[in-house]
């Protein structure tokens, strides 16, 4: 997996609460067997004013002026600001792999859905969690100044802001030290496996009724 | 010390180990696999050279993708028009061939939507932990399973480990007492509670649904609300195993038998949770004040009784609530202050693993029995959930009484419900949807979709806008 160290870049605000997995890569593209290439479709509906398709030739489709994402202020942006309940509905991985394939790192929000959340730091992706008030305050900061740019730093659990304050963010340890080794979860658990196979065979006896085929 | 809860009691039973930050492995019973969200995760398989830690506790059927009409679905596979999503479904063939897993192919009787397939055959049993790559796997805590919708990477996770890695939730009681009233159903009963808690209401919870309403729901009504506890922000829902769950299982296909049978059903009655149990959220919804739902708006929160009205943003004095209401309403072309009722219908889709099973059809069935759809719904779709809720409804004539109603009788997938094959709904089209998420262009490109009960979308089907079916008689 890719490691998470220290990431600077634009913070791109998307101002809406409740995005969907739906509003972050619609089903369409979900066609694909592969892992990658979902960057250009990101966002799809709001992007581009015509309805997208897997194989279409994203370059000439119309693009809607008034989403924040082709505002030209905001290019290049790998950090985006959002809302409350942040990638709600499906398990759709697809929603982080674009979100990464186009070039966001980290995200700030008050709250996320579940599955979305965990679906993030498994593709090295950082939902970072802070207060309504913080999000608020970061909103009116991005719109005030251009080129608006944080720096997160994941071992210092710090976000470095352009006038030099600080805000210090809460993650898990151990999601922690997986993002910033680039640590691979199977890999991690399989070197449990004797104890996998030592809980697997003494639940055998105890519900062997899992455990039948007809 | 305090009592446990259901949730608590799974959860210890299959805890493999736990990190000193809460940071668990539980173990897998079972793992459903669909077409959409597994090829990367058997390519990720493949690349790392691993194998499945347990073949046997896989099974898998295609449902996101097939499409629903006689004729293509009699090609099989060639009957899949879009060759992007045939690769989709030939790859879960493919991959089920050489990684040893059982599958249900997409001419096979018994194949069906996945949350549908899995209980009907016994696949689904009680104290049971089963994922899926689908946040509907929730579904399945219908039967007392502990259930949860994961991601690909955790796909292959539990493909290669047979564990999935996680913190514990915390316990949400949501209990519905008393009676419902005539007419008001299942979907009603979930599309309040999230009217009522929100959508993130359940964010981190396991929500165990009790009282007295939901022990006299059957399984299936059951089914329909623990699969909308992820729109409630919820990953899994349950429901207490009682004898109306296990008279369900009893004689499933992958069901256990004869004395095995005996000696499980004994261990199945003890998954409920102790009365003294510690709960960190509590819910309480009295069942007679509910009244038919139907969601106006673009997510399942937007939610009011076929007799009220759409909310007027301009009362609306949360800033951004307001805003969420505006949005929706431009997206779904309505106004605020709109009677319910007056919402015109342009199509119907009764289906999806909400409400796609037998009793759901048999509800929408008998509403539509000797009527007529209305000639300005363009399309009405009946899509059961698997090849055998197909049978017994066309043993019981249910299609007939469906097409002569001027209904569409399809086959078994997931279709309308998100629209990845050819059933899609137009752009500023309305649809009465039995099905559970109306965000923006679920159904389809610019798709409008209201949530309602099977009995609601058949009566809106009839009547070409939204009607009380408790007005029906
Ligand atoms: S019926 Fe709809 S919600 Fe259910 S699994 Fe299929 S697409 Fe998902």
């Amino acid at each position: 997996m890719k490691k998470f160290n220290q990431e600077t870049g634009i913070v791109l605000p998307l101002d809406r609460a409740n995005v969907d997995t739906d509003f972050i890569i619609p089903k369409q593209f979900l066609k694909s067997i592969k892992r990658s290439g979902f960057g250009v479709n990101l966002f799809d509906e709001h992007r581009y004013l015509d309805k997208g398709e897997p194989d279409a030739d994203n370059s000439k489709r119309p693009l809607n002026p008034d989403f924040v994402l082709n505002q030209p202020r905001y290019a290049g942006a790998s950090v985006l600001l959002a809302r409350d309940n942040f990638g709600c509905g499906s398990s759709r991985e697809h929603a982080p792999w674009a979100l990464d394939d186009y070039g966001f790192r980290a995200i700030l929000a008050p709250s996320y859905a579940d599955i979305f959340f965990n679906n993030c730091f498994k593709n090295g992706l950082l939902p970072i969690v802070l207060p309504r008030d913080v999000i608020d305050a970061l909103f009116d900061e991005v719109e005030a100044n251009p080129g608006y740019s944080l720096t997160i730093d994941l071992p210092a659990q710090e976000i470095r802001k352009p006038d030099g304050t600080v805000l210090n963010f809460e993650v898990d340890s151990f999601r922690k030290q997986c993002l910033v080794e680039g640590l691979d979860d199977i890999g991690i658990t399989l070197q449990d496996s004797d104890k996998i196979r030592e809980f697997e065979s003494q639940w055998r006896t105890t519900a062997p009724w899992y455990f039948t085929t007809p | 010390m305090s009592g446990k809860t259901l949730y608590d009691k799974i959860w210890e039973a299959h805890l493999v180990q736990r990190r000193e930050d809460g940071t668990s492995l539980i173990y897998i019973d079972r793992h459903l696999i669909h077409e959409v969200t597994s090829p990367q995760a058997f390519e990720g398989l493949r690349l790392a050279g691993r194998k499945p830690w347990r073949a046997d506790a896989n099974y898998a059927t295609p449902d996101h993708n097939i499409p629903t009409t006689r004729d293509e679905r009699a090609q099989g596979l060639e009957g899949i028009k879009d060759p992007v999503s045939k690769i989709q479904v030939s790859t879960l063939d493919d991959n089920c061939r050489e990684f040893n897993i059982f599958e249900l192919g997409m001419n096979d009787l018994r194949q069906g939507i996945v949350h549908v397939v899995g209980p009907e055959q016994g696949i689904t049993l009680p104290g049971m932990t089963i994922v899926c790559g689908d946040s509907h796997t929730s579904t399945h805590g219908a039967l007392g399973a502990l259930a949860h919708g994961i991601g690909t990477s955790e796909v292959e996770h539990v493909l290669a480990t047979q564990c999935l890695m996680q913190k514990k939730m915390k316990n949400m009681l949501v209990r519905v007492d008393g009676q419902l009233r005539t007419g008001v159903t299942a979907k009603d009963i979930v599309l309040a509670i999230i009217g009522r808690i929100g959508t993130a209401g359940g964010t981190g919870y396991t929500i165990e649904f009790g009282g007295e309403a939901i022990r006299n729901l059957s399984v299936e009504g059951r089914m329909t609300v623990c699969n909308m506890a992820i729109e409630a922000g919820a990953r899994a829902g349950l429901v207490a195993v009682d004898q109306t769950t296990l008279d369900y299982i009893e004689g499933r296909p992958f069901a256990p038998k004869g004395a095995m049978w005996d000696e499980a059903a004994a261990a199945w009655s003890q998954l409920v949770s102790d009365e003294d149990a510690q709960w960190d959220a509590v819910v309480e919804l009295d069942a007679a004040d509910i009244e038919p739902q139907v969601t106006w708006g673009t997510s399942p929160e937007m939610v009011a009784s076929v007799n009220g009205t759409i909310p007027d943003p301009s009362q609306e004095k949360d800033e951004t609530k307001r805003q969420n209401i505006e949005q929706a309403l431009k997206y779904m072309g309505l106004q605020g202050g709109t009677a319910i009722r007056d919402i015109k219908l342009d199509c119907v889709f009764i289906g999806s693993c909400t409400n796609s099973r037998i009793e759901d059809l048999r509800e929408a069935a008998k509403v539509v029995a000797g009527k007529r759809k209305a000639d300005s719904v363009e399309l009405a779709l009946v899509v059961p959930g698997s090849g055998l809720v197909k049978q017994q409804a066309e043993a019981e004539g249910l299609d007939k009484i469906f097409e002569a109603a001027g209904l569409e009788w399809r086959e078994p997938g997931c279709s309308m419900c998100l629209a990845m094959n050819a059933d899609q709904l137009g752009a500023g089209k309305h649809c009465a949807s039995t099905s559970n998420r109306n965000f923006e262009g679920r159904q389809g490109f610019g798709g409008r979709t209201h949530l309602v009960s099977p009995a609601m979308a058949a009566a809106a089907a009839v009547h070409g806008h939204f009607v009380d079916v408790r007005d029906l008689g």
